[in-house]
């Protein structure tokens, strides 16, 4: 598929495609732990790490398939979200995000110095297996289940967490349960985002999964509407592409990037997408029509 | 089917509730009344598992519950309203309501993202059901507005819709009527009155409008500064001595 499309499009733009679906899929796990659920991770990276170098070892030192490579990656960042998770119980707000950032921060430390994965060098030469057919593949089962997720009574359950925790549990929900599941499904989708993005850059550093990583994506989720699964996905859309357009103003290009996040949240407090729905765009058409 | 056997609840050095029996029986609307900071919303707190009781046990059906986190014992058919309402601002009025009912229903997680036919009914199940919940408290109409942009009534009937979803055998309401007007107040009697007898609950509840707890109370119980002063028919209670002097008043 990527050889087709190479004839119609320019290498460079199919690259900037393929790293929206990779970020599409991060931000999406990211969302469910902090825009459905309400707790704050700013260690997303840390996730995505444990996932690219899981992955990355599994393909250069067992010639591990592909499928498997990503399936383990995935696995191992779940099996550390939910241990991140667990603490999650006692903590709220700013608290939480201390310990995010400080378990992202242990899980850099931890490669810069693990043997096998090349400490600061990091690990090249891991084959480019993600291609873009995989990667839309996969983006599209992602919001398929995302969305079926949310609809359902856990995803239902998940965004009473993050409205009224007292009130969820009085309606039955289990508040333990259902934060540690988020967790482990946001964290499971970092590591597969993680995973994808290793084998799409033939190589990965420590420094690639730092703070500014996790803060990237905490943006893609806030700027595209906390919760909103079409509001994630554009906030994803237009954070990877905002830095290559601003490309055009070179030196000034951080600058820009960090006026235009003030200045959307200056004009849209819950995101682009956070707090519109089919129902609210319906009732102000037809409200205009009648008054028309 | 409810009992409370000598409740006492202390934060730090101060005793909110002092040695507190109460027996609520089966089909009664109970109501507990008493000025503020008697102890009320902590008795409610006690019962649903927010509070640990520092002496003394919660018994529902017989069973004590006291010491089981709170959504065990809304799994057990306790539903309860909140004196500062609660509702999940940013969901819908429908999804509220749906929200009620995860204590009554099973969905997983692989179940609900393959989207098995087992969960699909449990959907229809739940929607249906919540449908006829806002049907009754009148909110029908309002079922794809936010929970945030309802009036102050509506939101507290939407919040007795919430609590009905769990399929409650017992239904606390914390001062149902605070901040309604007069005629929301009646609809509000007769929809308590309505779904004691519809669903054959048991109701205690916390209310400070006496015009409404005297008329459709079977059943009085008087908080004073954290100890039961009196508790008897809503008669009785208008005569007693030490109610009038420190919570009703001696009429002018």
């Amino acid at each position: 598929m990527d050889a087709f499309l190479m004839q119609y499009i320019d290498p460079y733009y199919l690259r900037i495609l393929v790293l929206i679906g990779i970020n599409i899929i991060l931000a999406l796990g990211l969302n469910i732990t902090t825009g459905v659920t309400g707790q704050l991770s700013m260690g997303h990276a840390g996730f995505m790490s444990l996932g690219a170098y899981t992955s990355a070892i599994l393909s250069l030192q067992f010639a591990a398939p592909f499928w498997a490579a990503l399936l383990c990656g995935a696995l191992v960042a779940a099996f550390f979200g939910f241990l991140i998770g667990i603490p999650t119980l006692r903590l709220e707000g700013d608290y939480l995000a201390m310990v995010t950032i400080g378990f992202a921060e242990i899980v850099r430390v931890f490669f810069l110095n693990f043997e096998p994965g090349g400490k600061a060098v990091g690990l090249s030469g891991i084959p480019q297996n993600t291609t873009f057919g995989i990667v839309l593949l996969l983006v599209i089962i992602v919001i398929f289940f995302n969305a079926r997720l949310l609809k359902s009574r856990l995803g239902r359950s998940m965004y009473a967490i993050r409205e009224n925790e007292i009130a969820a549990e009085a309606c039955g929900v289990n508040i333990t349960r259902i934060k540690v599941l988020a967790f482990t499904i946001g964290a499971f989708l970092g590591g597969l985002g993680g995973a994808l993005y290793a084998h799409y850059m033939f190589f990965i550093r420590p420094q690639d999964f730092a703070f500014m990583q996790s803060i990237e994506l905490l943006n893609m989720v806030i700027l595209g509407g906390m919760g909103s699964i079409p509001g994630t996905i554009l906030g994803a859309i237009i954070l990877t592409i905002a830095p290559e357009l601003l490309r055009i103003v070179a030196e000034y290009r951080l600058l820009f990037y960090g006026a235009l996040l003030v200045l959307l949240m200056i004009f849209r407090p819950n995101g682009l997408l956070g707090d519109v729905r089919i129902y609210d765009l319906r009732k102000r058409w037809m409200n205009k029509e009648v008054g028309a | 089917m409810l009992e409370l056997k000598h409740i006492s609840q202390e934060f730090g050095g101060l005793r909110a509730l002092d040695e507190v029996n109460l027996i609520v029986n089966e089909g009664q609307i109970y109501g507990l009344i008493g000025p503020n900071g008697a102890g009320k919303t902590t008795l409610f707190n006690i019962i649903t598992g927010i509070y640990q009781p520092t002496e003394g046990g919660v018994y529902f059906q017989g069973q004590k519950i006291d010491g089981n986190p709170p959504h065990q014992v809304a799994r057990m058919g306790i539903g309860r309203t909140f004196q500062n309402i609660r509702l999940f601002a940013k969901l819908s009025v429908l999804d509220n309501v749906r929200v009620g009912s995860h204590a009554v229903t099973q969905a997983g997680l692989f179940g609900s993202i393959l989207g098995l036919p087992v969960v699909r009914r449990e959907e229809k199940q739940i929607l249906h059901k919540s449908q006829t919940l806002l049907e009754m408290v009148g909110l029908q109409d309002k079922r794809w507005e936010y929970a945030e942009n309802l009036s102050y009534g509506e939101q507290r009937r939407l919040e007795i819709a919430r609590a009905l979803a769990l399929q409650p055998t017992l239904l606390l309401l914390d001062e149902p009527a605070a901040g309604m007007n007069a005629t929301e107040k009646q609809e509000l009697m007769s929809l308590i009155y309505y779904i004691q007898k519809e669903m054959k609950l048991t109701i205690l509840l916390v209310e400070h409008d006496m015009n409404l707890v005297m008329s459709i109370c079977e059943r009085i119980a008087v908080l004073d500064y954290g100890r039961k002063i009196a508790d008897g028919s809503p008669e009785q209670i208008k005569n007693d001595e030490r109610v009038i002097q420190s919570y009703l008043g001696a009429p002018a």
